[in-house]
């Protein structure tokens, strides 16, 4: 059966990632890299730490990217890139661009000193955070990026995550790199154009992506996308990007701020919570909703 | 040219006066380097300081990446050499240690990476003198490690290592003595840079980490495949001291200098031999000729190559003595010496009769002294076998 | 991205045969993991309305377009009904898989 229109794609239909491979089901992390890579295209190289996606590959002797991937150590995805942007220079390849791809974990606890280094180097890597909001990759513990009043294995529900989720953005900024943008999985052409932006960019550029985890945020896998543009809408992780650490610029400046309480019951890691709990997290989502809205005014 | 010494084939080289430390930094210039990525520690800041000069004047085409950290350093040693770049690094003691998981992912990465580590007492408390500690610690990570006693062996050594790190995929480091070595200054014939060129040529792995032939490198690896790859880098291992025999003559046609696996020094005709490594094998020469012009047939074993361990011609010097005395730098604790643990390993099965007596002496940089060796010599005379397994020089009980 | 043809374990007789560096020389495709699923889905197509979603939002890269529609890639398609969420149109439904 065929249709006299076209499908309508907003995307290039060519794949960098390939089936068969490891990921969960549903899992964002998937999603990201496969938008992500969809606008790198082929001359990349990924350094990619302990995290989800040292498995979600495929073992050895097999691999699901069509893209060179060298697998490195815990804290050390920006250290890595770094070295490799300077071998491939060396050796003669200055077109290839250097991917650092880890997850949080990698990158706001044990990786942060590295990406700090290379950041204040200003080293010529595109440094990719995929956000799922914990330690996945080894069960579910939480990290600095596991926002207030998430269950995670490391905190049960009589000890759930009492810090608020640590500003990452806020820290890259403090570097004055020359480009750093968030993004979210449930809005791949605003991903897509930003991954394209930060390749064009010479210096330590640097994505935080939204990437829902079914698997670590007991939540239905089908939720997935769903979970992406909720928390956008609710402003709990808006789209902006920020140049040289000044010029911040919001992409979608939400009219009808949503509650986050549908948010929060499609998840079990945030089921215990009570009306009094749930309280102190909208209104730190509101505090730091009004403050960015401020710095971008001020841009 | 003032100090220019013509040699055989008519190259041309320069001597000139300089530390320990600038014989490791000219050693990685005439290698040609191309990322280098270092972060300062004493004794070791004058390796970078000036490798990072002679990146900024352009006399190395390399870039000098100004890390935070050791363990970025060798991160970006690792990132850089997969690429196919020539490598290099330098660190000591607190540095080393902070690299030593990484130094497992360059050797079993297969990467060669070259690096200088100047030995020094690890802390606490602080001490910035020598000992082995530092670089034995990290003896089973795979890395091949050679111990110098002069400025010259140093720089001779670094070009060495890239060529023997690059045929075998092994990385290796060039060990000095703190300040002993580093910081003394002694004249080294610098080589000729085209003929260095000669002996070392570009570096030119078969595997790379490039888009024009894609590869996930370091997966996840199962039991049903890791033994094996670990198996073939140990044999790879096996293939290095018969190497370095091989390039180290090709070396010494060109420049005139033999390195080798050990400095054999009077052991033919030994009756006791010292074992020794670093400057305090230089130091037991002259007990060893004291000795002799007093009747007794000593001589001193400096081991240069350390790992791979070289069996073959320890046994074969050892052998022939009717006592052997190990002067270890360095301790495994609740253990003994390390050299002397591992040259009892080489003797089990082949000199089994021999008494190995165990020294220990000089740690935190207490000075091993020609007065130390006949302390040590003085004992193994006067005993048939060692009252403990360790043996304490200079410890004040 | 490499065809199905090649499609298979790679499987090493001896240290000989393997690369002497951890190093992947073979895709992930012979990994069928449609054989995870518990639902998979059915797309009504005469109710397509060819808008793309279905073939964008799957993390298995599953949906292929043939013939300007979206076909699901059994082999692989892991279940996890995202397709079927975000249809605008529901004609994507999860169904039990078949034993």
């Amino acid at each position: 059966m065929k249709k006299e229109k076209k499908m309508t794609l907003t995307l290039p239909v060519e794949e960098y990632a390939g089936s068969g491979n490891l990921a969960c089901q549903g899992c964002g992390a998937m999603l990201a890299m496969r938008y992500f890579l969809k606008a790198l295209g082929p001359r990349t190289v990924l350094c990619i730490p302990a995290c989800c996606w040292a498995v979600i590959d495929g073992p050895f002797p097999h691999s699901s990217l069509s893209v060179p991937i060298y697998h490195c150590a815990f804290e050390a995805a920006a250290s890595t890139a770094t070295g490799v942007k300077a071998g491939l220079e060396m050796v003669g390849d200055d077109k290839t661009t250097v991917v650092a791809w880890a997850g949080d974990g990698g990158t706001f606890d044990i990786g942060l000193q590295a990406l700090s280094g290379a950041a204040e180097r200003n080293d010529d890597i595109l440094y990719v955070c995929y956000d799922n909001e914990a330690y996945m990759n080894t069960g579910i513990q939480r990290s600095s990026a596991t926002p207030y009043g998430a269950w995670t294995t490391t905190t049960p529900v009589k000890f759930f995550k009492n810090q608020p989720k640590k500003d990452i953005n806020a820290i890259m900024a403090a570097h004055r790199i020359p480009y750093q943008a968030t993004a979210s999985i449930s809005y791949p052409e605003d991903l897509f154009k930003k991954a394209k932006k930060a390749k064009g960019v010479k210096g330590t550029r640097f994505l935080h992506i939204y990437a829902p985890c079914p698997t670590g945020w007991k939540s239905r896998p089908e939720d997935a996308v769903k979970l992406g543009r909720m928390v956008i809408q609710n402003c709990i992780f808006p789209l902006y990007e920020i140049e040289y650490g000044e010029k911040y610029t919001l992409n979608i400046k939400v009219k009808d701020k949503k509650p986050i309480n549908d948010y929060l019951k499609l998840q079990g890691r945030f089921r215990h919570l009570k009306p009094d709990e749930i309280q102190i997290m909208q209104e730190e989502v509101d505090r730091n909703w009004a403050r960015l809205l401020k710095k971008c005014e001020g841009s | 040219m003032p100090g220019e010494v013509h040699r055989h084939g008519g190259g041309t080289e320069m001597k000139k006066v300089m530390m320990g430390n600038h014989a490791l930094s000219y050693g990685a210039m005439l290698s040609r380097a191309q990322v280098i990525a270092a972060y300062p520690i004493t004794p070791q800041t004058q390796v970078v300081e000036l490798l990072s000069e002679m990146c900024a004047d352009k006399t190395l085409n390399a870039k000098f990446i100004k890390v935070e950290s050791e363990h970025s350093a060798m991160a970006a040693c690792i990132g850089a050499s997969i690429t196919g770049a020539r490598t290099f690094t330098a660190t000591s003691a607190q540095g080393l240690a902070l690299m030593h998981e990484l130094l497992h992912w360059a050797s079993g990465g297969r990467l060669p990476v070259v690096m200088g580590n100047i030995n020094r007492s690890m802390a606490p408390g602080w001490s910035i003198w020598t000992d082995q500690n530092d670089s034995l610690s990290e003896r089973d990570t795979g890395w091949m490690q050679f111990y110098c006693a002069s400025n010259q062996e140093v720089l001779d050594t670094v070009i060495q290592a890239f060529k023997v790190s690059e045929a075998l995929a092994i990385p290796s480091m060039v060990v000095l003595d703190a300040f002993a070595l580093s910081h003394t200054y002694e004249v080294v014939d610098v080589p000729d840079q085209a003929k260095v060129d000669e002996y070392l040529p570009p570096f030119k792995p078969p595997y790379r980490l490039t888009p024009d032939d894609p590869h996930a490198f370091n997966g996840l690896t199962s039991p049903e495949h890791y033994f094996e790859l670990r198996y073939k880098l140990q044999k790879d291992m096996e293939k290095v001291p018969a190497l370095i025999e091989e390039t180290g003559r090709e070396y010494e046609k060109l420049f005139g200098r033999y390195l080798g696996l050990v400095d054999d020094y009077l052991c033919d005709d030994a009756e006791i031999i010292l074992v020794t490594s670093g400057t305090a094998g230089y130091t037991a020469r002259v007990a060893v000729d004291e000795l002799r012009g007093s009747g007794l047939k000593a001589g001193n074993l400096r081991m240069k190559v350390f790992r791979p361990f070289p069996f073959e011609v320890v046994q074969r010097i050892l052998k022939r003595a009717k006592k052997v005395a190990v002067v270890d730098r360095n301790i495994s604790y609740g253990h003994h010496g390390i050299f002397a643990q591992e040259v009892k390993s080489a003797l089990y099965g082949q000199a089994g009769d021999i008494p190995v007596f165990g020294f220990i002496a000089g740690l935190g940089g207490r000075d091993i002294t020609p007065a130390s060796f006949l302390e040590v010599v003085d004992y193994t005379l006067s005993h048939d076998t060692p009252e403990d397994n360790i043996l304490w020089i200079g410890v004040k009980k | 991205m490499p065809k199905k043809k090649d499609a298979k374990k790679i499987v090493f007789q001896s240290a000989d045969e393997m690369p002497m560096m951890p190093m992947s020389i073979g895709s992930m495709l012979y990994n069928k993991t449609g054989s995870w699923r518990n639902i998979r889905p059915e797309i009504r197509l005469e109710d397509c309305i060819q808008c793309g979603i279905c073939w964008k939002f799957c993390p298995d890269m599953s949906i292929g377009i043939e013939n300007e529609l979206p076909v699901v890639d059994y082999d692989y398609c892991k279940g996890c009904g995202i397709c079927a969420e975000e249809c605008p149109v529901k004609c994507i439904v999860m169904v039990e898989e078949r034993k």
